[in-house]
């Protein structure tokens, strides 16, 4: 059993950021707005944080610096799709190259250098109590937070005025508009949110997943947390699930080798991909069942005509 | 009635890019009163509309409110002054349940509280049944135009825009909204009636406001005009009545579906069940129906758009071709007009020519060894221009140009052009003008005497007892047997129309 | 809002056109001012990125050797781009592609014969295909997202590549590094001018760009494709058959990937290492848009991709800066042009509107 509360550690570690980029790209797809560029945001988030961490040594601020970073890059990409009209998949495609480049040009400085880690909770009394007290009283504030706004998200899009907004905008904005609601900018704010969230993700990346910097880091997690948000679709809470069942799949990666298993590194490095893969199948292969949930407005452009 | 207007309007002009949507429009409603406004598609009532409710802006004119001037910034703003809108196209959110949609809709305070069950006082109330917890897409038409008006109706509105509200509704249904809409003028709210039909505007509305072309022709009284003579004023002098003439005795069987049934693939689709009908050369039968009944299913089976397990419920000329696609169904001569011209019977970013190589490569050989043949598809669209007198500068501007009436005689000129022996037309003149409206329904009276089978599925029953000479009726995806038309009541086809089988229509008359 | 956008009556045809040259001049003023702030003078850079790697005759060949892959991936995506499929696993299907020509040379490290190479090339249109065919299955048959699949893929390929060249194709005699055998003579692609490393491939870029266009504005395949990304409505109305164009456009890109890796890898390397592509595959992306998904502009959109490599490299050469400022300037390309294509439906208006 000494392998248990490590492995779950792990778990944890690495279903945190896609939590955070899942949760955020739930609510703007649920505004209709498909962001295929949570992995730039994700990516940016990162290097901001790091090199904000690295320079001020500061957790607090290099998490907001992550969140900024994100959310900066949600703006251009909310103006460009909301406002120009242009088409989100390529926007969304554009922002991820954009994130990558940007992060790779300002990482330039960083490479090589360390962050102690974001702190952890001690609690004393609980933090060592066995299996529990690690798990639930000892990961670092981004973890907790991580669960905190899963759970504030749910409650917003279903017991708020404001998510009935959100999803309204999302289901029909024609209908929103002739109402007198105005999409865009409701559209607009679930994409800052969005893209802060991813930003935040990010930062749990360079933070506490591995606390260094290496260009393009995010290694496709992006792109799993959109493949999650329609995993878990488009409720937050299932999203949290989906989140660690790939974190699930992480350490299997990490203690395969550990327990025998003969199999080269790279075809384990396999495993979150083609899972993703798999999962999408799952989920996608009854039409009817996968359009039920879906927003009815997701990735249309709105403009008001006439 | 005399007295302060509740609502008066003076001079109101709106110009969009190349078009005057309203020039200089007066007018004004008084409390308790039912005022019509009057006018076809795109002669600006709509536009009229929006800037009243605060979705637009009108480049001049002012609006006076209970005597005071004002201006309305958005729909909240109009909320807030008592003006509540019923619109044609539902502005309701399918996914979510009917309490959510009001709530959407009604100003925040409003929402907060026990909503649910002020809800279901004013629906009782006004004679309005409604759920609250129901989600909207579990609904028919007529219950969702009850949302919008409960909606409408929880914050006690001094002014009522409907939009086409019966354009929807089945006859019987109509008459329930008539009681609801005299009960509130009695209350003393006023009520402005959007329409074009004349008779229903007869009925109910105290006064009426005549538009065309975005100006207003008059203002008129309706319990002492005629139908007639209301239509010469919303239309000029563009009214003609298509001319049957003497019509070729029905050949033999162009069309037949035996037993026909799909399951939808829409989400909250309607399923097709056991669907008999034969057409026949030279005849046209028509199939009304409230829309939402099976008439989309029912039109993409036909277009091989859908394709049935059983091939023989499909027959053409005596084969079966129920497993045939689109392409292979024009081949032996089927046209096909689909409801949505936009984006469904044409490519709205493409010129008239591509437009052609739709429905037209096969039959007119517009392809060969794959290779697009543009000089034969441009003669065709061009040919079909000159003869059915489609308005463009040329083939070569893209279908999005073109007004919704022309574009509709392009489409359908496009398929007759083609010399089909069945033309399938869903809603052909849905949205058109008046005069491409009676022009393509005398194409089709055209089409039918050189000995062509027409299915025309329409939900404007003026326009199927006018040219039709068998209706059917659609309801709930089954479908009556087709009687001559001259032998139907509106009232027997309003009852079909509703789902009452044809013996209980016959019990009730 | 001072400035509003107003629906055009008619898409401007001019504006097509127009946009991509504002996009670019934007790109070139925004980087002039982020090198003013990063301490650098602009116009050094802007030189040393856009006119010092093209001022020598090998400068140019080197140009086309980079467009090569670049308009090879972007005119195979933009038949897909068009009808609405994303295919955006190019790299991934780049790489298989590569691995499949690259084994196929390795396997006859010995015995050479003539059809080595239009074998390999074949293989590589092969691997590529493959790999595309997988998101095409997925999508016609369980209607999943190729977006998804087709980047998971890329992921999966890249640790194939780096799984092969780790090991089984590993050099013997290569001192352990992850890098197969130098590919022999009969399997590398003959050079077209001396000296440089100008080969077949460009030829075979130009090929794909004429075929491309006959294709798209002639065969009413290509017509399909189109009307089947405006208005997918009216593709069914014409009966088109949607799963086919599915998996016509899928592997038409892959293949095209395929090929463009094989090129690369036989042309450019000439064995394989662990990273055969710069990104290719999702540069060719931005190609495909900035060549407004027309093979013409493809080829010159491609060129001038090709351009932001060789710039990067020089820039790193002459002036240090790094590398990445190639990701940021396409990046930023890409976004300009978007933005500026707002113009081809709509009209700027100046002014509040009237009240």
């Amino acid at each position: 059993m000494d392998w248990l509360v490590p492995a779950l550690l792990t778990v944890i570690t690495a279903a945190t950021p896609l939590v955070f980029a899942a949760v955020g790209e739930t609510v703007v797809e649920k505004a209709g707005v498909l962001n295929l560029g949570v992995e730039g945001m994700m990516i940016i988030g990162a290097i901001a944080a790091f090199a904000t961490a690295v320079s001020t040594g500061s957790s607090l601020l290099a998490v907001t610096a992550g969140g900024a970073a994100g959310l900066a890059l949600a703006c251009i990409f909310g103006v460009l799709t909301i406002y120009l009209q242009s088409n989100q998949v390529a926007t969304g495609l554009a922002l991820t190259i954009f994130g990558l480049g940007l992060s790779a040009l300002i990482g330039h400085a960083y490479v090589g250098k360390t962050f102690p880690g974001l702190p952890k909770l001690d609690i004393p009394g609980l933090t060592t109590i066995p299996i529990i007290g690690p798990i639930f009283f000892g990961q670092d504030g981004l973890v907790y937070l991580s669960v905190v706004s899963v759970a504030l998200v749910a409650w917003f899009l279903s017991r708020t005025r404001g998510g009935l907004l959100v999803r309204a905008v999302g289901e029909n904005h024609d209908a929103a508009h002739s109402i007198g609601y105005s999409v865009m900018l409701i559209r607009l704010a679930a994409v800052l949110f969005g893209g802060a969230m991813a930003g935040v993700g990010g930062a749990y990346l360079s933070l506490a997943y591995t606390p260094l910097w290496v260009e393009n880091m995010a290694a496709g997690r992006g792109w799993i947390a959109l493949a999650l948000v329609v995993f878990a679709s488009w409720k937050p809470w299932r999203g949290f699930f989906g989140a660690y069942l790939f974190g699930g799949i992480t350490i299997i990666q990490l203690y395969a080798q550990g327990m025998g298993v003969e199999l080269s590194a790279q075809f384990l490095s396999m495993l979150p991909y083609l899972a993703t893969i798999i999962v999408l199948v799952i989920i996608s292969r009854d039409e009817a069942r996968a359009q039920l949930n879906a927003p009815g407005c997701l990735g249309k452009n709105f403009h008001v005509s006439g | 009635m005399s007295g302060t207007p509740r609502l008066k309007l003076v001079d109101i002009t709106k110009t969009y890019p190349g078009v005057v949507a309203n020039n200089d429009v007066s007018m004004k409603i008084m409390p308790g009163e039912i005022h019509a406004l009057l006018g076809e598609n795109g002669a600006g009532k709509s536009t009229l509309v929006k800037f009243i409710y605060g979705l637009q802006k009108a480049d001049r004119g002012t609006m006076w409110w209970e005597g005071n001037q004002i201006t309305v910034a958005n729909p909240n703003a109009a909320r807030r002054l008592g003006i509540g809108m019923v619109f044609q196209h539902f502005s309701l959110f399918d996914a979510m349940t009917v309490e959510e949609n009001i709530a959407l809709g009604i100003s925040s305070e409003l929402a907060k509280g026990d909503l649910a069950r002020r809800i279901r006082e004013v629906s009782a109330q006004y004679g309005l049944p409604l759920d609250p917890g129901r989600y909207v897409n579990t609904l028919s038409v007529g219950e969702r135009q009850r949302i919008e008006v409960v909606r409408c109706l929880l914050q006690d509105p001094r002014l009522l825009i409907m939009d086409e509200p019966t354009s929807v509704l089945t006859p019987q249904e109509v008459d329930e909204l008539f009681k609801t809409l005299r009960r509130l003028s009695e209350e003393g709210v006023s009520i402005l009636y959007i329409s074009h039909k004349l008779e229903e505007i007869r009925a109910l509305c105290h006064t009426a406001t005549i538009m065309r072309m975005g100006e207003v022709v008059a203002h008129c009284t309706p319990a002492n005009e005629t139908a007639r003579s209301m239509a010469e004023m919303m239309m000029g002098d563009g009214l003609v009545s298509p001319k049957r003439g003497n019509r070729a005795v029905a050949g033999e069987i162009k069309l037949e579906l035996r037993n026909l049934s799909m399951a939808s693939s829409h989400k909250h689709g309607t399923d097709l069940g056991g669907i008999d009908l034969q057409v026949r050369a030279g005849e046209i039968v028509g199939i009304a129906g409230i829309s939402g009944n099976g008439q989309r299913e029912l039109m993409e089976v036909l277009s091989g758009e859908v394709l049935v397990s059983d091939a023989e419920a499909i027959r053409i000329d005596d084969k079966p071709v129920g497993r045939l696609g689109p392409i292979d169904r024009r081949v032996i001569g089927t046209g096909l007009v689909p409801e949505e011209r936009l984006g469904h019977g044409a490519v709205p970013e493409m010129t008239l020519w591509e437009n052609c190589l739709l429905s037209a490569t096969t039959r007119m050989q517009m392809v060969r060894n794959g290779l697009i043949q543009v000089g034969v598809a441009i003669k065709y669209a061009e040919d079909v221009v000159a003869r059915f007198r489609v308005k463009t500068p040329g083939v070569t501007h893209t279908a999005s140009s073109l007004s919704g009436g022309n574009l509709q005689k392009f489409i359908i000129g496009r398929e007759i052009m083609q010399d089909p022996g069945v033309i399938i037309a869903l809603q052909p003149t849905w949205g058109v003008d008046a005069g491409s409206a009676a022009s393509i329904r005398q194409e089709l009276i055209d089409l039918a005497a050189g000995g062509t089978a027409v299915l025309v599925v329409s939900q404007d029953l003026e326009e199927l007892l006018e040219i039709s000479d068998r209706i059917a009726v659609i309801c709930e995806g089954r479908l009556s047997s087709a009687n001559p038309s001259a032998t139907m009541t509106v009232e027997q086809i309003g009852l079909l129309m509703a789902g009452v089988s044809k013996e209980e229509a016959a019990i009730v008359h | 809002m001072f400035i509003r956008i107003e629906q055009r009556p008619e898409s401007s045809k001019w504006m097509v056109y127009i946009s991509p040259l504002i996009a670019v001049v934007l790109t070139i003023v925004t980087a002039m001012v982020m090198f003013e702030i990063m301490g650098v003078d602009p116009v050094r850079a802007i030189v040393t990125f856009f006119i010092e790697p093209i001022s020598s005759r090998n400068g140019v060949a080197e140009l086309c050797v980079k467009a090569t892959p670049l308009v090879i991936i972007g005119v195979g995506l933009s038949f897909g781009f068009r009808a609405n499929v994303w295919n955006i696993g190019a790299e991934g299907q780049l790489t298989i592609g590569a691995l499949a020509g690259g084994g196929l040379a390795l396997a006859f490290y010995n015995d050479e014969f003539a059809l080595l190479l239009p074998l390999m090339l074949i293989a590589g249109v092969a691997g590529g295909m493959v790999w595309s065919a997988i998101p095409a299955l997925l999508k016609t048959r369980f209607n999943t997202n190729e977006i998804l699949t087709s980047l998971m893929l890329t992921y999966v390929a890249l640790l194939v590549l780096s799984y092969l060249i780790h090991g089984p194709w590993k050099d013997p005699d290569g001192q352990n590094f992850p890098e197969s055998r130098l590919f022999n003579e009969g399997a590398v692609l003959p050079v077209l001018i001396d000296e440089t490393r100008l080969n077949v491939g460009w030829l075979l870029a130009l090929f794909c760009v004429a075929a491309g266009w006959v294709f798209m504005a002639r065969h009413i395949v290509g017509f399909q494709i189109k009307v089947i990304g405006i208005a997918p409505m009216a593709a069914r109305f014409a009966g088109y058959n949607e799963k086919r164009l599915v998996w016509l456009t899928l592997l038409i890109s892959g293949g095209c990937a395929g090929l463009a890796g094989m090129i690369e890898l036989s042309g450019a390397i000439g064995q394989i290492v662990p990273v055969i592509s710069p990104g290719y595959g999702f540069t060719a992306i931005i190609v495909a848009f900035l060549g407004r998904l027309h093979p013409f502009g493809v080829l010159l959109a491609g060129l001038l991709m090709a351009l932001t490599y060789l710039g990067g490299d020089s820039a790193q050469i002459t002036m240090n800066l790094p590398n990445a400022a190639t990701g940021v300037f396409q990046g930023m390309l890409l976004f300009f042009l978007l933005a500026s294509d707002v113009l081809i439906r709509y009209r700027l208006r100046l002014g509040a509107p009237a009240s």
